[in-house]
Parts: C-alpha cells; sequence; structure tokens
C-alpha cells in the first residue's frame, strides 16, 4: 500500500508526516522521473499550433504518439515526432490498433527502434466498436515485452484481478480506462479503482474516457498516481483553455488525495460549537 | 536466390503493396532521408536496426514495413 489516507471504508488519519510538497512530489515510470501527472495525447486538435500550446498549458512532460506505415509517396509533412521532442516532450509510443498480442510485439519492437525509448503504452483491443481492451491478449503481450526488456504500460479494464496480473508480469503502471476511448464519460466505476489502488503497489494511471477536469480530479482523489487523456483537450471547445483546467484539476486533486479526505457522516456535525449559545427565551419577539 | 546468379529485379511487399525492386536494393535505398527522425524497419518481422540498413539487402518474398510515429492518443 503506498497511499496511506485514503483506503475504502478507513477513515482519513489526522498523524503522520505531512505530505510532500507539491513540487517535489514526483513520480516514476520504471527509472524515469516526472514532476507533472499529467500525460497527453497529440491526436485530433484543431491544428500543430493548438497541440502545442494545450501541452505547454497542460504542464504535461510526456505525450503518447501511434506508430504507422510511412506514405510512400508523400514526401512531404512535417515530423510530429521531431518537433515534439524539440519541445523538450518525451514521446510514448502506443500499439494502438493492434489486435493480438503477436501484433503488439512487433509494433513495440518497432516503436523502441524508431523513438529510442523502451517505455510502451500497451494496447490491445478486442474490437473496433467499443475499443475496450482484449484482457487475455493484453497480459500475453505485456509478459512478452517486459521479457524483452519493455517498460510496459498497459491500457486495461478498470477489473483490479487483471491489474494485479498485469503487475505480477512485470508492468511499470497499470492503465485501467474510466470509460471508452474518445466518450468523455468520465470514471464509470470509482470502488474499481479504490479497488486497483489498493491491489497494485504500480502506479495507477487512469487512460481513455476523461471528460472534462473534474474527471481528473475524481481519478487522483480515488489514488491514482497520473491520467492520460486526449480527447477531452483536443475537442474542447478551447483545447488551450481545457488544457489549463486540466493542470489544474490534477493539482487540485492530487493535493485532496495527499491531504487525506474527512470522513463522510449520515448525519451533520456543527462546525460552530454548540456550547456557550446565548438564552434567549425571555427576548422580545417579535 | 539461387547460386551467384544475379537477378534483375526483386518482387517484394513494402508497407503492404507490392513492388518490384532493383537486386541489391538495400533498406536504406527504401528509406528517403527526408522523412527525418523516428523511422523504423521490419523486415520478415524482425525489425532491422538502423545500423544495418545499408547491408541488408532485400530478396524476393520478403515483407518490409516502414513505420514512423504520427498523432496518437
Amino acid at each position: 500500500m503506498t497511499n496511506p489516507g485514503n483506503e475504502p471504508d478507513t477513515p482519513a488519519t489526522t498523524t503522520g508526516a505531512p505530505p510532500s510538497a507539491p513540487d517535489d512530489d514526483t513520480w516514476k515510470l520504471g527509472e524515469v522521473e516526472f514532476s507533472s501527472r499529467v500525460i497527453l495525447g497529440s491526436a485530433r486538435y484543431p491544428s500543430t499550433q493548438t497541440m502545442l500550446d494545450a501541452l505547454a498549458a497542460s504542464g504535461t512532460e510526456l505525450v503518447t504518439m501511434a506508430v504507422r506505415r510511412v506514405d510512400l509517396r508523400s514526401r512531404d509533412g512535417e515530423n510530429l515526432y521531431e518537433l515534439l521532442t524539440d519541445h523538450g516532450y518525451q514521446v510514448l509510443p502506443n500499439t494502438a490498433g493492434c489486435f493480438t498480442a503477436q501484433e503488439a510485439v512487433l509494433t513495440a519492437e518497432l516503436a523502441r527502434e524508431a523513438l529510442g525509448t523502451s517505455l510502451l503504452k500497451l494496447e490491445v483491443i478486442a474490437d473496433e466498436e467499443t475499443l475496450l481492451p482484449d484482457p487475455i491478449e493484453t497480459v500475453t503481450a505485456a509478459a512478452a515485452l517486459v521479457q524483452r526488456g519493455f517498460h510496459v504500460l498497459p491500457y486495461t479494464n478498470d477489473d483490479p484481478v487483471i491489474a494485479r496480473r498485469l503487475q505480477d508480469v512485470g508492468c511499470v503502471a497499470v492503465m485501467p480506462l474510466a470509460a471508452p476511448i474518445g466518450s468523455g464519460l468520465g470514471i464509470r466505476n470509482p470502488h474499481n479503482f479504490e479497488l486497483i489502488r489498493s491491489l497494485v503497489s504500480i502506479p495507477v494511471i487512469v487512460d481513455a474516457g476523461i471528460g472534462t477536469a473534474s474527471d481528473i480530479t475524481q481519478a487522483f482523489e480515488l489514488g491514482c498516481d497520473a491520467v492520460l487523456l486526449n480527447t477531452a483537450v483536443a475537442q474542447a471547445r478551447d483545447p488551450v483553455r481545457m488544457a489549463r483546467a486540466v493542470r489544474h484539476a490534477a493539482v487540485a486533486g492530487r493535493e485532496a488525495f495527499l491531504a487525506g479526505r474527512m470522513p463522510k457522516r449520515f448525519y451533520a456535525d456543527p462546525s460552530s460549537p454548540m456550547e456557550g449559545r446565548i438564552g434567549a427565551r425571555n427576548a422580545a419577539w417579535p | 536466390m539461387t547460386g551467384d546468379r544475379i537477378q534483375a529485379t526483386v518482387r517484394v511487399t513494402v508497407n503492404g503493396e507490392p513492388r518490384e525492386l532493383g537486386s541489391g536494393t538495400s533498406v536504406d535505398d527504401l528509406v528517403s532521408p527526408a522523412l527525418g527522425r523516428g523511422v523504423a524497419v521490419a523486415r520478415n518481422g524482425e525489425v532491422v536496426h538502423r545500423s544495418d540498413w545499408a547491408t541488408t539487402h532485400v530478396e524476393p518474398g520478403d515483407e518490409v514495413e516502414i513505420v514512423r510515429p504520427i498523432q496518437g492518443g
């Protein structure tokens, strides 16, 4: 258990060491340390400049990219990878679009060769309608990739048992979905996130389904270590402003988690003391 | 290929499309320098490391994949 004070059904503690200040509240993926707890996708922005402005506003340090065949007929086109690395971002390649462990492993090997990083967002989906992860192929691929030296971040269902399996095969983090990719529905099963948080010790990253800032705050309050989102920012009416909201929401949720929330009560509990109230029985009224 | 006979062309598949290439074509020849950083190549399901591009020649029936990172979530 790495995160005291927010276990299910456990009242927040009022003792213990004070939480880290936000500035040194870093986290790690394998050997790589990050200050920002926001990971952003690079797709579906209205323009490249809007993407760059949104990335900057979010404070992210890590940006996801897909790997696809080069268009052999086209000789033009900007190199988004060069653009992102030139702006100081680390790139997290994904295996989006893979349906089998075999496809995912080759895509991962190509991604490592292309980008020179062992970090990998493993994504093995079951079908094109739901884009839901195929848990069996995902665990199989994760085990194979760990053997090959990858630092695997698997996109997975919000299933605590699968999350534990993914930790067991050596993943550096688990990335349960809040809701289906691109749905913006927010965290559909908060209790599962609490269970995942309590069952694994590696970082938990909410991936997919984030719709707006409050979803992010909730994720951190539930004990998640980071969030990964794309469409919620890229398809907002004002992506740069939403990216700024994302940054604030992450800080707010993380701070609230570290602060340790008060216990919930069924009835009211007065903030002002009841003792010492005046007697007004004999006062003139009206 | 058999013996030392040099074939004029070899039929291969590059990114899913059939191509007829001059014999002796290397992986390096297939990758345009204009693509810049971030390109990776697989030949018959195995990554060809960049340092081996110049010395890896396509052979008949090869399936070559040339990829790069693009926008993604």
